[in-house]
């Protein structure tokens, strides 16, 4: 790791200061993402700005027919959270099914999500959920967060607060891992929204996560296996590489679905 | 350079380090409490598993200015003062769940943090889903699992002396 | 006080001594070790598969902070350091030596596989080295490159040394071909199968590490290292690379986190540690990061086999064919030209009475990290081989695959095979009888119907296997090529007061010596474990030793403590024989006593100990004092330890998902002094048997980069995808050593990978797969399940 200097400030306020006086300082959340990478000399920060002082960006609350989740809030706390378990049963097992118990220690959403690694979880929840992206200075819907691999609408500077969950009526979410990272190899999230929309949101399998157009096509029309067990996911852009070709992770996909599907009830 | 002051195994200290000094750096060099190790750079071998604030976290993705007013146990600061060991030593030594040792420590207390988590109970698959975080390359796990399974059982009470390991 | 203590000798399993230690973070690994005055050394290596190098420019990284130095090849050469040794030579089939290029330690004007050390920076923290490496200016002219063994072998192929025609490194045969071929010519059914070996990176949990140390004063030099065989290390690293006398190098390996053969090598930082702490005058640490270790530690595996089994008309075994190229990587490492051969070749009559096998073996230098023993090393190649062959010609005969392999096991001892071994001992029927009724065999088809219920394709698999341990007849190895003895040595040193020090040159990186010796001496003397200390990994405390590699610790190790206290019993019983006034042959040794026959006059081990020491009532013109013997034991033989390993799995179909639900193992390790252990050296070897059969698999592009290049890409087993395994043993003690004992460490290994994958193909035997290339990856099996396989994608997923 190349040396930098350590903030802990106590306030968003104070944080977006130092992220925008210095552009090569970089935000610190669980740093189960960023330390690695740091280790390996892939980044080099002047500065680390961690966020973990900062009250006002942790917590999970109802609010109405919205779930609203703290940037900061750690893994473990959403996979264990009543509040998330009867709002969203479907986010909670996520977050006790991502990475391993040392990470959901550490890690954080908000980390996670502004991160974007196309391989993580919780992008196909807040794309599938239709979740707004509320920062320090504006809310972003998921269809305008997410901007491809590790890139999202997040400003330099800009940081995220907290993660809006609209309480859908059912959501599922099933993923096939990459046998040796873990990471998401191919994820699929389904969910049916309260105004009865729905959203299919495909991880892993491509540069970043996006929207099965088609399913949620399907889906609507009726909310069944059978009504998507002809969809073929095309290969062409998906991800292949030495644990899996393109047309695998397209066929995870159709797979994972149904699974997310059954999950979902 | 940044001065981080913490609680390890019940002992303050107050060390100064660099901002990329992480917590298993702390450990090993300024404390020289070797007990944790470091067996990848990826975040996935769990050698390094230490407590902080009672809960397991790899001390090498974390940085020791991280780390500032927290509790810190390692595998040193398990056993009683009067030497007595912690449950899940016991039921480690009981079972042969370890060979070389090296990956021993993190192994000891990722499956602490696991049982801790799980008052209720585990079975085997729980336990081995549990263990996603930390790689043994000696034991194939067997022993491990069955070590865990034991020290649970006296951990929540369930059994005052740990049951020993068929012969 | 000589307590009798019945349940902590040979075969009572003795909870483990080391643990305390372990279990309480006291364990002293090498990269815990800190030298007053220690600087740390960081290692580059080179990014690039094969190239030129045209200069190296270190003046910014000298300038560094906390520089102490900076060398390069050249530094190193001016310094007369020699190349990396080879211990094992191979001859071609003409007779003619192998080609054997030199191995600098550093590389001079060429790299030639990523991870090659180029430099290394010594400064006064780790990370202030690492920043100055970065600051070396390497000019560097990359160069074509081949990465596997096809390529290699290609006319024209890039050459890894230009001395090196064709890359070949040998081309070595065994067995009769004319007797072979004419088994054949009268053959009713030939059964051809191609299949690979793939490479592995053994991963032993603790990275390697070293530390040099230099005492001006004296003169010596002190190397602390995460090795199997100190000694080894001394010889090779004294002798051939730093011309340092024994008598002035101490090389420590304290306590070590796991081998697996990977840390039997000499490897370049423990000479480029040792030498600039001399140079520098200062200690010199290195530890690897996994990343570093996944490019500088030895490989293991990499075949490519295609072999041909005769059969007549019952399904008699009548000859076997096998032509094996093997990967070598970039240079020689210490043993690896004795792996695909005499650990190979002599393994291809397995447990079967195969009368006419011919072998030959292409060994190939390719742009990739040396390849050397991984657990098994050669037997795990061997019995794959086999049994994967045995499992398609019962398919192709019709012939029931237990029953083609009951017709064909060796039951008759000594059986002396057409690839020069002679089994002394084994029951095959009995472990392949036991672990079939264990893994209830018989029953698997209402499991398979119960599985399809559920939508999963459910496959039982058999293999049996044979292995040669305990390396090894002196005589013989150095008429194979071996270029060192390979006996052990052992001391029991009787203290004044009765406790026992025992000195052995085998080393415990694991496997529980300090535990399992010194039961073998509590039995023998009749004492409590906890007064026996055993000692090992130090030049400076053992007299000699070749370490631990090939299930050899016990059956040759052990022997060589057996052989001295052999001599301690024959010299108790000349004391005892002053001290009970009676003669010397009328005196018994039994449980720890000393009693002259037929009375109840007897003394005790520790009697005769302080005897020994404080002679006032001593024998002195006859007998020296003290109570000390050295043995150095040679084997007469190899061990033979042998088994059945029976695996199941499920598939599931739609995402290609292999789990190993269940798996059942019967051994015959001969006799066994802890249960326990052995048990738990059986778990390890499976575990990475089922990963190196679902899981492992080194791969390069077909530029020479390394693709699984941390754990994030190279799968080791986790937890969750092992089973509780069901093991028993069915002993048939050794004939060939005082003790009667085999070996365990390696069998797990050896048997399980064709036992998973036999388990795979019979649960997609339906679908008419007659393959299965290791690992069985998912997405492997569901290009077999889809047809086709993925399109041009590398070697872990395609099909």
């Amino acid at each position: 790791m190349y040396d930098f200097a350590y903030h802990k400030p106590g306030s968003i306020a104070d944080a977006v200061k130092i992220l925008t006086d210095d552009p090569e300082a970089r935000p610190i959340s669980g740093g189960q993402t960023l330390l690695p990478a740091l280790k390996h000399r892939l980044a080099h920060p002047t500065a680390l700005v961690d966020l973990s002082g900062i009250a006002e960006l942790r917590g999970i609350q109802r609010d109405g027919d919205r779930l609203v989740i703290g940037a900061m809030t750690k893994h473990y706390e959403i996979q264990t959270s009543d509040v998330v378990k009867t709002a969203i049963p479907a986010l909670a097992k996520m977050a006790g099914n991502l990475g391993d118990t040392q990470v959901r220690n550490r890690g954080t959403m908000g980390g996670s999500l502004s991160n974007n690694d196309p391989a993580a979880d919780y992008p196909a929840a807040a794309m599938a959920l239709n979740a707004t992206f509320r920062t320090d200075r504006r809310s972003i819907p998921a269809d305008e967060f997410f901007q491809g691999m590790f890139a999202t609408a997040l400003e330099p500077g800009e940081l995220l607060v907290a993660i809006e969950f609209p309480i859908p009526t059912k959501a599922g979410y099933a993923k096939m891992r990459n046998p040796a990272s873990r990471y998401v190899m191919a994820g699929v999230f389904v969910a049916k929204l309260a105004d009865g929309s729905v959203r299919v949101a495909v991880n892993g399998a491509g540069p970043g996560v996006f929207r099965q157009e088609e399913m949620e096509a399907a889906l609507a029309k009726s909310w069944s296996a059978d009504a998507i067990a002809g969809i073929r996911q095309d290969p062409d852009g998906l991800n292949g590489d030495i644990h899996g070709s393109a047309e695998y992770r397209a066929h995870l996909v159709g797979v994972m679905a149904k699974r997310a599907l059954a999950e979902a009830g | 350079m940044p001065q981080v002051s913490l609680t390890v195994n019940g002992k303050p200290h107050s060390v100064e380090v660099e901002g990329r000094t992480l917590l298993v750096e702390l450990l090993r060099e300024k404390l020289r409490l070797t007990g944790t190790h470091v067996g990848c750079d990826t975040s996935q071998c769990g050698a390094c598993v230490v407590h902080v604030d009672g809960e397991s976290v790899k001390s090498c993705t974390m940085l020791a200015v991280q780390a500032e007013g927290a509790d810190v146990t390692t595998i040193e600061g398990l056993a009683s003062a009067d030497g007595t060991l912690h449950p899940m030593q016991e039921a480690f030594r009981e079972y042969h769940a370890l060979q070389c040792g090296f990956c021993t420590p993190g192994m000891v207390m990722s499956a602490i943090d696991l049982v801790m988590k799980h008052p209720e109970g585990l079975d085997e698959k729980q336990i081995r889903e549990g263990l996603e975080g930390n790689l043994c390359r000696c034991t194939g796990y067997h022993n491990i699992v069955k070590a865990i399974a034991a020290a649970a059982e006296v951990m929540h009470g369930r059994r005052t002396e740990l049951a020993q390991a068929a012969e | 006080m000589n307590v009798v203590t019945p349940f902590e000798g040979i075969g009572a399993s003795v909870r483990r001594k080391e643990d305390l230690r372990f279990l309480s973070g006291r364990g002293r690994y090498t990269a815990d070790i800190d030298r007053p005055g220690q600087a740390h050394a960081y290692i580059l290596r080179s990014p690039h598969p094969h190239a030129a190098i045209r200069g190296i420019d270190a003046t910014a990284a000298r300038a560094m902070p906390g520089v102490a130095a900076v060398f390069t090849g050249a530094d190193m050469a001016a310094g007369k350091v020699g190349g990396l040794p080879c211990g094992w030579g191979v001859k071609n089939k003409d007779g003619s030596p192998m080609a054997e290029p030199p191995h600098p330690v550093l590389a001079v004007d060429r790299v030639r596989h990523v991870g090659d050390p180029v430099a290394v920076v010594v400064a006064a923290t780790r990370a202030q080295a690492r920043d100055a490496a970065e600051a070396i200016v390497v000019d560097y002219a990359p160069l074509p490159a081949v990465a596997t063994i096809e390529e290699a072998l290609r006319p024209g192929a890039p050459a890894v040394h230009d001395e090196v025609a064709g890359n070949l490194c040998f081309d070595w045969h065994l067995g009769d071909k004319a007797v072979t071929d004419a088994a054949f010519a009268k053959a009713d059914r030939v059964v051809t199968f191609e299949l690979v070996n793939n490479r592995l990176i053994p991963n032993a949990m603790e990275p390697r590490a070293a530390i040099g140390d230099y005492d001006p004063s004296a003169d010596e030099h002190t190397l602390y290292t995460t090795s199997q065989n100190p000694h080894v290390i001394r010889l090779l690293m004294g002798a051939f690379v730093l011309g340092i006398p024994e008598s002035r190098l101490r090389v420590v390996a304290p306590d070590v986190g796991g081998g697996f053969g990977s840390k039997i090598y000499h490897y370049a930082e423990e000479a480029i540690v040792t030498w600039a702490a001399a140079r520098l005058e200062r200690p010199v640490k290195w530890v690897a990061d996994r990343t570093e270790s996944f490019v500088s530690d030895a490989h293991g595996r990499d075949h490519v086999t295609r072999a041909e089994l005769a059969l007549d008309g019952e399904g008699n075994f009548l000859g076997l064919r096998v032509a094996t190229r093997a990967n070598m990587g970039a240079y020689l490492s210490t043993f690896a030209p004795s792996i695909p051969t005499y650990l190979y070749g002599t393994l291809l009559a397995g447990v079967y009475r195969t009368p006419a096998i011919y072998v030959e073996v292409k060994a190939v230098f390719t742009h990739t990290v040396p390849v050397d023993a991984y657990r098994g090393a050669g037997r795990p190649e061997a019995t794959y081989l086999l049994e994967r062959l045995v499992d398609v010609a019962a398919a192709e005969t019709g012939i029931d695959r237990i029953a083609l392999r009951r017709r064909n096991l060796v039951s008759q001892f000594p059986h002396q095979t057409p690839v020069a071994l002679e089994y002394d001992s084994g029951n095959h029927a009995a472990t392949l009888e036991a672990a079939l009724r264990a893994a209830d065999w018989d029953g698997f088809e209402s499991r398979r119907a119960e599985a399809k219920a559920r939508g999963k394709l459910r496959g039982i698999g058999v293999s049996t296997y044979l292995e040669a341990c305990g390396l090894a007849p002196s005589h013989l190895a150095g008429q194979l090529g071996a270029r060192a003895g390979l006996y052990e040595v052992g001391t029991i040193r009787f203290h004044p007061t009765g406790s026992v020090t025992v000195l052995t040159g085998s080393h415990s990186h694991g496997q529980g010596h300090e535990t399992t010796f010194a039961q073998l001496v509590a039995d023998r003397f009749g004492l409590p474990v906890s007064q026996v200390e055993v000692v090992h990994g130090d030049t400076g405390k053992i007299p000699f030793g070749m370490g631990t590699y090939g299930s050899r610790s016990l059956a040759v190790g052990g022997n060589a403590m057996a052989m001295a206290m052999d001599k301690i019993v024959a010299k108790g019983r000349r004391i005892a024989a002053h001290l009970l006034e009676a003669a010397v042959e009328d005196v018994e040794f039994e449980g720890g006593k000393f009693r002259v026959a037929g009375t109840d006059r007897e003394k005790t081990i520790g009697e005769i100990a302080m005897a020994a020491y404080v002679p006032h009532n001593y024998p002195l013109a006859e007998i020296e004092p003290g109570l000390e013997e050295t043995a150095f034991y040679d084997p007469k033989n190899f061990t033979y330890p042998g088994g059945c390993h029976v695996c199941e799995v499920e598939i599931d179909p739609e995402t290609g998902h292999v789990q190993v639900v269940n798996f059942t193992a019967a051994d015959d390790f001969g006799r066994v002094i802890n249960p326990m252990v052995v048990e738990g050296q059986v778990h390890g070897g499976v575990a990475q048997g089922v990963g190196q059969a679902l899981l492992e698999a080194c791969v390069y592009d077909a530029d020479g980069q390394l693709l699984t290049g941390s754990i994030m890409d190279y799968n080791l087993p986790r937890a969750e995808d092992l089973p509780s395994l069901s093991l028993s043993h069915h002993d048939t003690p050794c004939l060939t050593n005082p003790l009667g004992v085999k070996g365990c460490g390696e069998a797990g290994a050896i048997g399980s990978p064709p036992a998973v994958i036999n388990a795979v193909v019979d649960a997609l035997r339906e679908r008419g797969v007659r393959h299965v290339e290791m690992p069985a990856t998912p997405a492997r099996i569901w290009g077999i399940i889809h047809g086709g396989g993925p399109k041009g994608a590398p070697a872990i997923a395609a099909a």
